[in-house]
């Protein structure tokens, strides 16, 4: 496996998808427009929970939002890279077209991830960060080179785990061809990772951490923000993130076994 | 002597395919609880073809043709049985190994559907490592070949079935590889689309040797294009070898078609031994043998006063029809 190859080919993947998106100049225009009056609408919900509350789960309206913007990081990457990517395994492997994938001489795990972008996500990405910056500022947090460091790492982990996440789920059209919902559940349960752990139940805690570790995603980083995490849920994290990206890469390789390609 | 490229041994492939009664109640059941039944749809098969070689396999729809061409490219696990393949095992997809092949259906597409095809040429140059100035080359010398030249600045979406087709070819050969699997390559295409992707297959396999195993249900691609071919009846093969043998075999019998100066010299001629299927007038069609056929002519010319005369083959497809129904040929 040639690092060189896979970045030329990455660029020629950049280049392909940005020049397709750019065919349709108006969808673009709608899709910024969504980005940005989602976030609004975001804040917006969140400034009702605490209208009446000082505090959520321990959390504060300033440092809920940091959640929030770890959050529209996350939905921007989600949208920039995995939707037009992780939900078109579905149709490959109903049309038969993940036979092209399987025959060229590339990773082909690679190949579905990351052909397609979608740019509008990009906004969506920096929306988040000027958030992330904006509550830096709030919240009076010092910023340094090991704080930086850990917030980018645990901010990786959830990018890993997530996509992992939505690519076990994608995976499994193999077997069960037509796996839609099963995508949609797992964006819906992204929603919840807008809102602190601490503030659902016990037992709802026990769930979003084990089953289905959104926990992990949003509310580890965005303690690593306040300097409120320890260090050991940053250990797990990474642990997570790693076990997360090996399994789904094994399964992935498992699956293509049982692959039968589409009639003609 | 040219040296076998593909060597096929006992292969067998089942599949798991599930069975639903019609009606609601079909439905329900179906939903709650799945029959599946295993199905053998290849059956020891055993097969060599050599470098160079152009091969089309022949079969109904559903006879095994398809995933036979998919378990030599590697995209389906053999459930039994061997697939050597330039010397590779095609299902571990080695990277070596893929550089040398290539898959074309006729029915699914692989160029980027809003952009012009120069776009997925250079995507694809750049996924089996070719710089530039090669891949500049090579979409320069097929794409003369193909006789296509400003299509390929045109978004696929505005081109036509031919054109499209044409730039499929040139997206899956840009590698130059050495064994091209063809599935319905002609599918939905025009007349002159068709011949022009034949001569351009022909022109390919002679300028590069390369091997090629093709379906079609059209029997011009397979007669203009294959020396021999491989009949598959319900998974098995009912048929491997020369398709002029196969021809001959299931078709010994030749019309010849004679019209008489007079009434009375068709009368005459009906009446003089030969197997005769129609008469109209002083037009009679006889049945010969293929064998017979130069001494009946010679006999018929030198007794009869004949006006015109016409040797009629048996329509192919006709043939390759009643093969396509037959255990073994």
């Amino acid at each position: 496996m040639s690092f060189r190859k896979y970045i030329t080919v990455y660029k020629k993947f950049l280049h392909t998808s940005l020049a397709s998106e750019f065919e349709y100049k108006t969808n673009i225009l709608i899709d910024l427009i969504t980005a940005n009056l989602s976030l609004i609408g975001s804040i917006f919900l969140l400034s009702i929970f605490f209208q009446n509350n000082t505090s959520i789960g321990g959390w504060e309206f300033e440092q809920a939002l940091i959640i929030q913007g770890i959050y529209t990081i996350l939905n921007g990457i989600t949208n920039t890279w995995f939707n037009p990517n992780l939900t078109e395994i579905v149709k490959h492997i109903r049309e038969g077209t993940l036979d092209f994938v399987l025959l060229k001489p590339i990773d082909s795990q690679f190949f579905i991830s990351l052909k397609k972008i979608t740019p509008s996500g990009f906004l969506e990405i920096i929306l988040g960060f000027c958030l992330l910056i904006y509550c830096i500022e709030i919240n009076q947090i010092n910023l340094n080179l090991s704080f930086l460091t850990l917030c980018l790492t645990t901010l990786l982990c959830s990018i890993c785990i997530l996509y992992s996440l939505w690519f076990f789920i994608s995976t499994t059209t193999i077997w069960f061809i037509k796996t839609w919902n099963a995508t949609e559940v797992l964006r819906s349960f992204l929603y919840i990772g807008r809102f602190p752990l601490n503030s659902f139940s016990f037992s709802l805690r026990i769930f979003f951490s084990v089953f289905i570790p959104i926990a992990f995603i949003t509310t580890i980083p965005s303690e690593v923000f306040l300097g409120l995490s320890q260090l050991w849920k940053i250990f797990l994290e990474v642990i997570v993130a790693v076990v997360f990206l090996f399994s789904s890469r094994k399964f992935w390789l498992f699956a293509l076994r049982f692959y039968s390609s589409a009639s003609s | 002597m040219a040296k076998n490229i593909i060597d096929v041994k006992n292969l067998s492939k089942s599949f798991n395919i599930s069975s639903k009664e019609p009606g609601l109640k079909g439905t329900v059941k179906h939903f709650f609880k799945r029959q599946t039944n295993s199905l053998k749809v290849i059956k020891n098969i055993n097969f060599e073809i050599q470098e160079g070689e152009i091969v089309g396999f022949l079969g109904a729809n559903g006879a095994g043709k398809t995933t036979i061409l998919k378990m030599l490219c590697g995209l389906i696990y053999p459930s039994e049985g061997s697939i050597l393949v330039s010397g590779y095992l095609p299902y571990k997809r080695k990277e070596n190994f893929l550089k040398n092949i290539t898959l074309i259906m006729g029915q699914k597409q692989q160029l980027i559907w809003d952009l012009p095809p120069i776009e997925s040429f250079y995507l694809n140059a750049s996924i089996y490592d070719l710089n530039k100035f090669e891949a500049k080359r090579r979409i320069k010398k097929l794409s003369d070949m193909l006789e296509i030249d400003h299509e390929l600045f045109i978004p696929v979406r505005k081109l036509s079935l031919g054109q499209r087709m044409k730039s499929e070819l040139l997206a899956a050969l840009i590698h130059e590889p050495n064994i091209l699997f063809l599935d319905e390559p002609t599918l939905g295409l025009d007349i002159n689309a068709q011949r022009n992707l034949r001569k351009f297959l022909k022109k390919y396999n002679k300028e590069t040797n390369a091997t090629i195993c093709l379906t079609s249900h059209y029997m011009k691609d397979i007669t203009s294009l294959c020396k021999r071919v491989i009949c598959v009846h319900n998974g098995s093969i009912s048929y491997d070898g020369e398709l002029d043998l196969l021809l001959k075999k299931l078709s010994p019998f030749k019309e010849i078609i004679i019209v008489c100066r007079s009434e009375e010299d068709a009368i005459q001629l009906e009446n003089s031994g030969f197997n005769v299927e129609s008469k109209t007038k002083n037009e009679i069609t006889l049945k010969v043998e293929n064998n017979l056929i130069t001494s009946s002519l010679k006999t018929i010319l030198n007794n009869f006063d004949i006006e015109d005369l016409y040797i009629n083959e048996p329509p192919i497809d006709e043939i390759i029809g009643r093969i396509l129904i037959k255990k073994r040929v």
